[in-house]
């Protein structure tokens, strides 16, 4: 297959929105003023004052619309395509859950509230809690954190403080070498030191090397199950045993949740504590890269550390923020967490049902497994073990004319695809880890693993293309380097001109 | 890979050129080539202290961060300001221009630790073909 | 499922396809005893009519239409529809971040513009991408000048927002710091000559919040002085970010860290999120900044695009060694925050922080002449702290009944301002709002 253009996006010289302003045009309208004018300087002491900002936009609500509207047309999104970053789990955002978040008396609530005014957004949290406890067979949740990486911090600070009352926090943390890299972040944040995990030939969790490495000095294990490779951990009834004979606890990155729903609970396989990201199993969307929402899920050992407030209901039904928890960790974020984020997580397990999420998790298991079949005579497989939702294959064998697997990925998207995630894990050289998720049809499938398989051919036959890859795209290969070295982080009034030239 | 003979090479790629109690430490050109286009470089505060093998600067790719170790032991002297804004120079010219550190040695034994050019040329070939 | 987009038959040709007879044969792995064999415990699947209805309740359970003068960092501002109508569109709402840069050249160029108009209004030279929130960002601009001043120690005024402070203290703990608050003077402000004897040799930073909680604006060039005269960070935090609009920039006045919360510009109250965080500081401390950065480069061609860059400093690549365990800013509600400065632009943002301080000096001027008392008077923007005479629980039915929320009440944070609440008054409240909140005060004073 010979390479077509795609299509041309909007309005390809669109500079940015600093360069299109015209002195004394504005995009909004007020109210007049209804109350007297203030002498400001009075008011707010003469010092205090500043002048207009030099370089602020004046542009008409036309030239917003404008603009961004052609902005967002250089966008690939969820929307447009198959998205298949692995663990980042990019399934369709329905616009239901849009709808019931823009609902007035939801999004307008100020949670400073007194309660009684706000027993719906509290209902809300409550039932939100009490799904994900029963879908992660957790005893009590915390929907505070606002992210993943906020949530295994949250985590990791309760196994903290939980061991910490038994009378020694510990010193260690282990995390296997396929982890996310946040994991050995967040534990750092915590305290703790982080000794890696060498993974066995299958690309999961080595007992033995785990015997060896877990002792009283070591506070918890921080596993992903299924891992990072698509594998579900077959020993984590022992592994847990282990970690939990010797005094440790169960952390457990829920990013691969969607695999699990309604077949089996981390809570029913020795998990402590796992967080939730949302925005991948539970629809919500990710926004070009926010804001997402962590919960965090725990066992009764660590109920009583979750961060204040929690949400509870009296006994005359009435709900309401529980402050008075002495062994709380602490707050990790003003307020409740994103509740917007979460009302959307609600809608679509209220749309979906306990039957319904079950079948999301069984097919985005099938899709899967049926690219891992359709690409395993062309890409190299270096953990040929049985894979849940996502499915990890090496480039090695295409990257041999001196080319990188980001120069595959880049070629994929003049096919019309966003690339799969690249280099990560770590574990595997070249990897290419695909993740369809339920949301793709077999015709999307099909096409896909056309395109992969055509990419396998040109790496031979034409290297060259891939290594200036993209060609379709509004912007070509951008030069990172530069980037790094002479760092261009903002726009300034005195670089106004034409810099495209 | 250039390998100039007045050099000394340890098995982590630094290259130390010695002067009298004194040494110039840098990266080797085998090092710079594995890492690609350098975009920073952290180095350390003149009077830093380091005993051999302890981390003494931080070499920066798009994306990758390598730790530059103290080939031998001492105090840092003088530091190369210029790659703050010329990190291209580690991959232009590594044992020139792109010099890191200044080092007044602990112990001038230490040396003998090191690898000559010859050695330091075979250890890179067997490191590769393994 | 209509989210679903196989259907059952099209499932068992692809089963067949790999040699498999049903769904659980693709379940091999996973062990039989920790198998789930009862269906989840959960509601009912509801269609979208009914879902629609279940959400109407729910929101039901909020009181309706209430006049609420509630502020302390979520402000109720004007927010243009526009922005609800671009952020609404598939390629901004449903895209995922953007490391493939060429397919992702309408996020980076938008968070390039983020990035600017934060700098902008702070008077900073750079600006990371976002952070989930004021709080968050709070905690990791303590944590930065950790990092950037080797010093232990770093004062905190008692008047930065108290969840703010718990959330610094949480993330903080085990970070080999000490977290000192600083109680604020008779007039509701930082007082500087208390404030030298506190700023000792292993002080790294002092952390203050402008307009500081009881809604008064610190004296920020004072103590960066102060700060510089001792070689101590000054990080400021902003959590109601229109203030900026008139203002001077606490990076004119000397700061050298500046966060906050930019909820503000554009996005809704929420009940507390999602909102969007920022943190800039000078050109010279951006390898100790953490979060998503954006910088501009060129392509191939040599045309202009954007992409993430200086992401050594990030989890993903230094794991355990990165400046900050965050992997994400927040980019749909920065996004919503460059909308709203694109729209509102030079004039507006100016007209609508005016707009706040002239509802601000109306209302205090009516309130002054009931038998109550404004505390701390001095500079303030749009919140002033406003003493009743008898505690407001006692009176607070009154107020609800009329649909009317007055303010916070402040004794939850602090014992000595017991009677007292916190009062916001943005430009979304009419003259005849106003009115009505004074005639409430006057009959519960």
């Amino acid at each position: 297959m010979k390479f077509t253009r795609t299509g041309r996006h909007l309005a390809l010289n669109e500079g940015l929105i600093f360069e299109r302003s015209a002195p004394g045009r504005t995009g909004y309208d007020l109210p007049r003023l209804d109350v007297p004018g203030v002498d400001l300087g009075a008011a707010l002491g003469a010092d205090n004052l500043r002048e207009p900002i030099p370089g602020f936009p004046e542009v008409s609500e036309v030239d917003v619309v404008r603009h961004f509207t052609r902005l967002a047309s250089w966008n690939y999104s969820i929307d447009a395509g198959m998205y298949p970053l692995g663990s980042c789990t990019m399934k369709y955002n329905p616009r239901l859950n849009e709808r019931v978040a823009a609902m007035k008396g939801l999004a307008e609530a100020h949670p400073l509230s007194p309660e009684s005014l706000v027993q719906g957004s509290l209902e809300v949290l409550r039932l939100l809690a009490d799904c994900l406890a029963e879908i992660s067979g957790m005893d009590a949740v915390s929907l505070q954190p606002p992210a993943g990486a906020c949530g295994e911090l949250t985590g990791i600070l309760m196994i903290r403080a939980c061991l910490s009352s038994r009378g020694n926090p510990r010193r260690k943390v282990l995390i296997p070498d396929s982890a996310h890299g946040t994991n050995p972040a967040s534990a750092v944040i915590a305290g703790y030191e982080v000794q890696s995990l060498k993974s066995d030939s299958r690309g999961c969790i080595d007992l033995n090397g785990l015997e060896r490495a877990m002792n009283d000095e070591v506070a918890a294990l921080m596993l992903t199950n299924p891992n990072t490779l698509g594998i579900f951990e077959q020993d984590i009834v022992s592994i847990a045993r282990i970690v939990h004979d010797r005094g440790g606890l169960v952390y457990m990155d829920g990013a691969n949740l969607n695999a699990l729903m309604g077949i089996t609970r981390p809570g029913n396989f020795g998990v402590d504590v796992l967080h939730i990201n949302l925005h991948k199993t539970f629809s919500t969307p990710h926004g070009g890269g926010g804001p997402g929402a962590g919960p965090v899920a725990v066992k009764q050992v660590l109920e009583p550390f979750l961060p204040v407030p929690t949400v509870e209901r009296r006994e005359d039904r009435r709900y309401y923020l529980n402050y008075d928890r002495p062994d709380s960790i602490g707050r990790v974020k003003a307020f409740y967490g994103n509740f917007l984020t979460l009302v959307r997580a609600l809608a679509y397990i209220l749309a979906n049902g306990a039957e319904g999420l079950k079948e999301a998790s069984q097919v985005a298991i099938l899709n899967a497994n049926y690219i891992k079949h359709h690409l395993r005579d062309v890409y190299d497989l270096p953990y040929d073990e049985p894979i849940l939702h996502e499915v990890v294959f090496s480039s090695r064998r295409q990257t041999r004319n001196n080319l990188t697997v980001m120069d595959l990925a880049k070629r994929l998207m003049d096919y019309g695809f966003h690339p799969p995630t690249v280099a990560f894990p770590l574990v595997v050289q070249g990897a290419l880890m695909i993740e369809p998720s339920e949301t793709e049809s077999r015709q999307e499938l099909d096409q896909f693993i056309h395109a992969m398989r055509c990419i396998a051919e040109e790496a031979d036959s034409d290297p060259e293309l891939l290594k200036q890859a993209p060609h379709s795209t509004r912007v070509s290969r951008l030069d990172e380097v530069r980037a790094a070295r002479k760092p261009v982080l903002r726009w300034k009034p005195d670089e106004v001109g034409d810099q495209d030239s | 890979m250039k390998l100039p003979e007045d050099c000394r090479y340890s098995k982590q790629h630094e290259w130390i050129r010695v002067d009298g109690d004194g040494g110039t430490v840098g990266i080797t050109d085998h090092a710079q080539k594995e890492l690609g286009d350098v975009v920073f470089v952290e180095l350390p505060e003149i009077g830093q202290v380091f005993s051999a093998d302890e981390v003494l600067a931080n070499v920066e790719s798009v994306k990758a961060v390598s730790e530059v170790y103290a080939p031998v032991a001492g105090e840092v002297a003088a530091v190369n300001s210029v790659l703050d804004s010329a990190p291209e120079l580690v991959n232009q010219d590594p044992y020139g221009e792109a010099w890191f550190v200044r080092i007044k040695l602990t112990d001038s034994i230490e040396l003998d630790n090191l690898l000559t050019a010859d050695q330091y040329r075979k250890y890179v070939e067997e490191e590769s073909a393994g | 499922m209509r989210y679903l987009s196989t259907s059952s038959e099209q499932q068992a040709h692809m089963l067949k396809a790999l040699g498999l007879h049903s769904a659980e044969d693709l379940l091999t792995s996973i062990p039989e005893t920790i198998r789930l064999r009862s269906p989840l415990d959960l509601p009912p699947a509801l269609s979208e009519p009914e879902l629609l209805a279940r959400f109407a309740e729910l929101e039901a359970g909020n009181a309706p239409r209430i006049l609420s003068f509630l502020g302390a960092g979520v402000n109720q501002h004007f927010i243009p529809l526009v922005i609800d109508s671009l952020c609404s569109r598939g390629e901004f709402l449903t895209s995922y971040t953007p490391y493939q840069a060429e397919i992702s050249q309408g996020t980076l160029q938008a968070v390039f513009e983020f990035q600017t108009f934060i700098c902008q209004l702070t008077g900073m030279e750079i600006s990371n991408a976002s952070m989930y929130d004021g709080s968050s960002a709070l905690a990791e601009g303590v944590l930065m000048a950790r990092r950037i001043s080797r010093r232990r120690r770093v004062l905190v005024a008692g008047t930065v927002h108290p969840e703010y402070r718990a959330v610094v203290d949480t993330v903080t703990r085990h970070q080999d710091l000490t977290i000192q608050t600083v109680d604020h003077g008779g007039d509701g402000r930082l007082d500087p000559a208390e404030l030298e004897t506190r700023l000792g040799e292993d002080v790294g930073a002092l952390v203050v919040q402008s307009p500081n909680f009881l809604g008064n604006l610190e004296s920020l060039d004072v103590l960066a002085d102060l700060c510089r005269q001792k070689g101590v960070l000054l990080v400021v935090n902003i959590a109601e970010l229109l203030s900026l609009g008139i203002v001077r920039s606490p990076g004119s006045a000397g700061a050298d860290i500046v966060c906050g919360e930019a909820q503000s510009l554009g996005i809704s109250p929420g009940f507390g999120g999602p909102h969007v965080g920022f943190l800039a500081t000078r050109e010279k401390f951006v390898r100790n900044l953490p979060g998503r950065l954006v910088g501009q480069t060129v392509d191939r061609h040599g045309q202009r695009g954007y992409v993430l860059t200086l992401a050594t400093r990030e989890q993903h690549i230094r794991r355990e060694k990165a400046t900050s365990n965050i992997c994400t800013n927040q980019n749909l509600t920065a996004l919503m925050v460059t909308l709203f400065c694109s729209l509102l632009g030079r004039k507006g943002l100016r007209e609508l922080a005016i707009q706040n301080v002239s509802k601000v000096q109306y209302g205090l001027a009516a309130l002054r002449k009931l038998p109550v008392e404004i505390l701390f008077e001095g500079p303030r923007f749009n919140e002033f702290v406003l003493r009743l005479n008898r505690p407001y629980e006692e009176v607070a039915e009154r107020f609800h009944a009329a649909g009317v929320v007055p303010g916070l009440p402040l004794g939850q944070y602090d014992p000595r301002l017991g009677n007292a609440l916190l009062v916001s008054i943005t430009e979304t409240k009419s003259k005849q709002d106003i009115d009505r909140l004074v005639e409430l005060v006057k009959a519960a004073a």
